[in-house]
């Protein structure tokens, strides 16, 4: 019941890497709650003293993928933007819409990459192995992520963000 | 020579995300050092690493829907209040103390960086509508003023001259903070609009970051921290453009 109590802890970092990944909090719980069923379905794959979180993430990279091909169709972005969690209101909305708009439009292989690196902090073995992708497949992917994302956020000619050195 | 490195996309990631070894990280930083148009696409690749960091930072505590704290205790409905309320004590204590849920990682992103900005909006909202005591120590006293708040603080603070953007040191006064004392420099302009530079110390923790924007009512706040020290310029009476103009002007009258 160890691993019981530590998916419970898990819950707030797996809704978040969702959120991001899916652009709507409805949709990202939808998908939360299916990989934390799946994940006691298949929890005696799961080998006691391994990273339990890199194997969620795992779990719940299958799920959405198998929910993205089951639902093609209606996996078009909406042209209404979803509301991020309440505190984020405080801070910069308008930036954070351009973010998560520009996030949501990126090809869905990257957007993986960019936000298990950037938001988990994984390594890219980490990823790689999350993924089931060569590294270099990870390095390509993120570079590519970057790329884009800036050239959409450059493009849209946001108020000018000066960096602290 | 620069010809000796070679450089590949892949260290460039890495160098972004900060997980290069030293020895390489200074071989990229010279190539970089010859490459301004690379060096200014990587910065910006760091740039965007706090920007999506900070933009769902907010996931990490917000409440855990029941149906998910359900299906991840597996345990009886009846159970489940107690185990909500535990993650919601969590998000509140991670929100309050910067005291996070999920500590094995340290978070790129210090959790209370959001806080500087809300103190630094009420601190506004209270002393800013002030006629008569608007502030401990007035500008006449300057000098007097600075040193005192350098040394409740424990830091070399200063009062920057805004004077070009028409901001007037009216004085400062000092207020109590979650780690310490805390400094609020109050300008004005000729037509009484207000403007307040709240200054307080940062825990080593927190990273440099690019200037966020909040607004908590009618007061607008742009906050940056700066090594050790975080600061946030608020006010009621000025538009995001004003305010943003007069942070970079701040900011670089801070500049030692």
């Amino acid at each position: 019941m160890e691993e019981g109590k530590r998916l419970v802890e898990l819950i707030p970092r797996l809704r978040r890497y969702a959120r991001a990944l899916v652009g709507d909090r409805a949709t990202a719980d939808d998908l939360v709650q299916d990989t934390l069923e799946r994940a006691w379905a298949k929890l005696h794959l799961y080998r006691r003293g391994t990273d339990l979180r890199a194997w969620l993430f795992t779990v719940m990279h299958n799920v959405h993928v198998n929910r993205v091909r089951s639902t093609r169709a209606t996996d078009v972005l909406d042209e209404e933007m979803p509301e991020l969690a309440q505190r984020a209101t405080q801070t910069d909305a308008l930036l954070m819409r351009d973010l998560d708009r520009s996030i949501a439009r990126l090809p869905a292989d990257q957007r993986a990459v960019l936000l298990l690196v950037t938001l988990e902090d994984m390594s890219y073995e980490e990823v790689a192995r999350t993924l089931g992708i060569p590294i270099g497949t990870v390095m390509s992917r993120l570079s590519r992520a970057r790329d884009k994302l800036r050239a959409m956020l450059l493009g849209q000619a946001a108020p000018k963000l000066k960096v602290v050195k | 020579m620069s010809d000796e490195l070679h450089v590949d996309e892949a260290e460039l990631q890495a160098y972004a995300d900060g997980r290069l070894p030293s020895q390489r990280r200074v071989a990229v930083e010279a190539w970089l050092a010859a490459r301004p148009e690379e060096a200014e696409r990587i910065a910006a690749y760091r740039r965007l690493g706090q920007e999506v960091r900070a933009a769902y930072e907010a996931m990490l505590s917000d409440p855990v829907p029941e149906r998910l704290a359900r299906a991840a205790a597996r345990v009886p409905l009846r159970r489940i209040a107690a185990v909500v309320a535990w993650l919601a004590l969590g998000a509140l204590l991670g929100a309050v103390g910067g005291w996070n849920l999920r500590p094995e990682r340290p978070l790129a992103q210090a959790p209370d960086t959001t806080l500087i900005a809300r103190r630094a909006a009420i601190a506004h909202a209270t002393y800013s509508p002030e006629v008569r005591h608007p502030v401990e120590v007035g500008a006449d006293d300057e000098q007097h003023l600075v040193n005192w708040l350098s040394k409740r603080l424990g830091v070399k603070v200063r009062a920057p001259k805004l004077d070009e953007a028409g901001m007037a040191l009216v004085g400062g006064r000092l207020l109590p903070g979650d780690n310490g004392p805390v400094a609020q420099f109050m300008y004005q302009t000729q037509n009484g609009r207000r403007l307040t530079l709240y200054v307080r110390t940062e825990a080593a923790r927190n990273r440099e970051t690019a200037f966020r924007y909040a607004r908590e009512s009618n007061v607008g706040v742009f906050y940056w921290i700066d090594r050790d020290v975080g600061y946030a310029l608020a006010s009621a009476d000025l538009n995001r453009e004003e305010l943003l103009r007069l942070a970079n002007l701040v900011y670089k009258k801070l500049e030692p």
